[in-house]
């Protein structure tokens, strides 16, 4: 999955033209939320960042993504953002000595996957002339086993809607099946945390709503201690 | 491509309308060629994945009903075959429409058969369906060319991925075994999903 190529240019062609255009958008939402069943893939849609290029320029239509970086190399650091937080948290959440059981077993596992995409995410930045991000300073409600499980199934859940945010975002074939390979895991993740708390695998229904890169500054924001 | 009404524009007329406002900025003779490409698009390509993807949608969905009728579950089980099942119909429903949006001709729903009479059979056969699901979205995602239809795609995969997990945890087994999921090519997710496809 390190195997991250930057090929074909950004479609300069119609369908590129569409993607850049609100309104257009806005058309086929209209259209896909013509019935009751399409009702929550609009949602979806909708919570997808189609207000991203409003009638501001780009480059500053990215908003807070704008601080990752250009391009997939930008959409890659901002995922090794979450990336790294969701590292840290197994860690100290580990560390605390008050997971037993399945649960320790899980968070071990999870942890160390979580690594694996921190490895795989800084390598895959610097093959497309990024800088990758580094570790921020961390802090985390960890008093009790419950606080412990109910910070990683937020977590969990941010990561695996932020990924879904982004998917329209990328550009290099290879860097979303990468992404997709990572989304999915973390959404086993969270269906696991869920369930561990006794909360449903899929709280969202039939589909899963993506996370924008502004709602996600401010869930995170809890935990960035520096 | 049969005339999908869009705010009284077809969605071909719209495909025709960004390729024109390419043209002006790469010059009036590249309007054939992102024509047609943005046609052959819009048309066979994601129409192609989204109607294989229905296939495997009604598979699923039609699994979760036998399982129901057909197999004696335990109470928690039932629960999640009876939640799978009802995402899998919305999954179906949902891409249904988009072929329709996208001018093409839903897949039919296949005849299927599933050995499934027990909590044993039911877990083997429904995490195999859905991790059959999570491969395929995987690997025919990043051929999507819509990005709205990609977000569909997206926003499913997740879901056939929690579906996944819950199975494999009420299986006792480890409900993320790789730190990233392996995608599947259409060929190898058809050979999975024809074994339970009578007609």
């Amino acid at each position: 999955m390190e195997e991250t190529r930057v090929q074909e240019p950004t479609t300069p062609g119609a369908l590129g033209e569409l993607a850049r255009d609100p309104s257009s958008r806005k058309r086929f939402l209209k259209m896909a939320g013509g019935s009751a069943v399409a009702a929550g893939l609009s949602a979806a849609l909708a919570a997808c960042g189609n207000d991203k290029s409003k009638s501001t320029p780009e480059g500053s239509a990215l908003g807070p993504l704008a601080q990752y970086g250009a391009g997939d190399a930008g959409v890659l650091n901002y995922a090794l953002t979450l990336e790294h937080l969701e590292t840290a948290f197994y860690e100290a959440a580990i560390k605390t000595g008050t997971l037993t059981g399945r649960n320790l077993t899980r968070f071990k596992q999870f942890g160390a996957e979580e690594a694996e995409h921190v490895i795989a995410l800084t390598a895959a930045v610097k093959k497309l002339g990024g800088t990758p991000v580094q570790p921020q300073q961390t802090t985390f409600p960890l008093a009790t086993e419950h606080m412990i499980l109910s910070t990683a199934s937020t977590l969990e859940s941010l990561g695996a809607g932020a990924y879904l945010g982004q998917f329209e975002r990328i550009q290099s074939r290879e860097v979303l099946a990468m992404a997709l390979s990572i989304h999915s895991v973390e959404a086993r993740h969270a269906a696991t945390l869920n369930q561990a708390l006794g909360h449903s695998p899929t709280p969202n229904g039939a589909f899963a709503s993506p996370v924008t890169a502004e709602d996600l500054q401010g869930q995170i924001q809890t935990f960035l201690a520096g | 491509m049969k005339g999908v009404e869009i705010h009284g524009m077809t969605r071909s007329a719209f495909i025709l309308r960004g390729a024109i406002a390419a043209s002006a900025a790469y010059g009036a003779r590249a309007a054939g060629p992102y024509v047609a490409r943005a046609l052959a698009q819009a048309q066979s390509g994601d129409l192609a994945i989204v109607n294989f993807a229905l296939t495997l949608e009604y598979v699923e969905a039609a699994f979760y009903k036998a399982a129901l009728t057909g197999a004696k579950l335990r109470s928690d089980l039932k629960s999640l075959a009876t939640d799978f099942g009802q995402d899998e119909q919305a999954h179906q429903q949902a891409l249904t429409q988009l072929v329709q949006q996208l001018g093409g001709k839903p897949a039919k729903a296949p005849t299927t058969s599933f050995p499934v009479k027990d909590d044993a059979s039911f877990l083997r056969l429904a995490t195999t369906l859905e991790e059959t699901g999570v491969s395929a979205y995987n690997g025919a995602a990043p051929a999507l060319k819509s990005p709205d239809i990609l977000i569909a795609a997206g926003s499913i995969v997740q879901v056939e991925a929690r579906h996944a997990a819950a199975l494999h945890n009420a299986a006792n087994q480890n409900p993320a075994p790789r730190a990233f999921d392996k995608p599947l090519g259409r060929a190898l997710v058809q050979s999975q999903v024809n074994r339970y496809i009578t007609g």
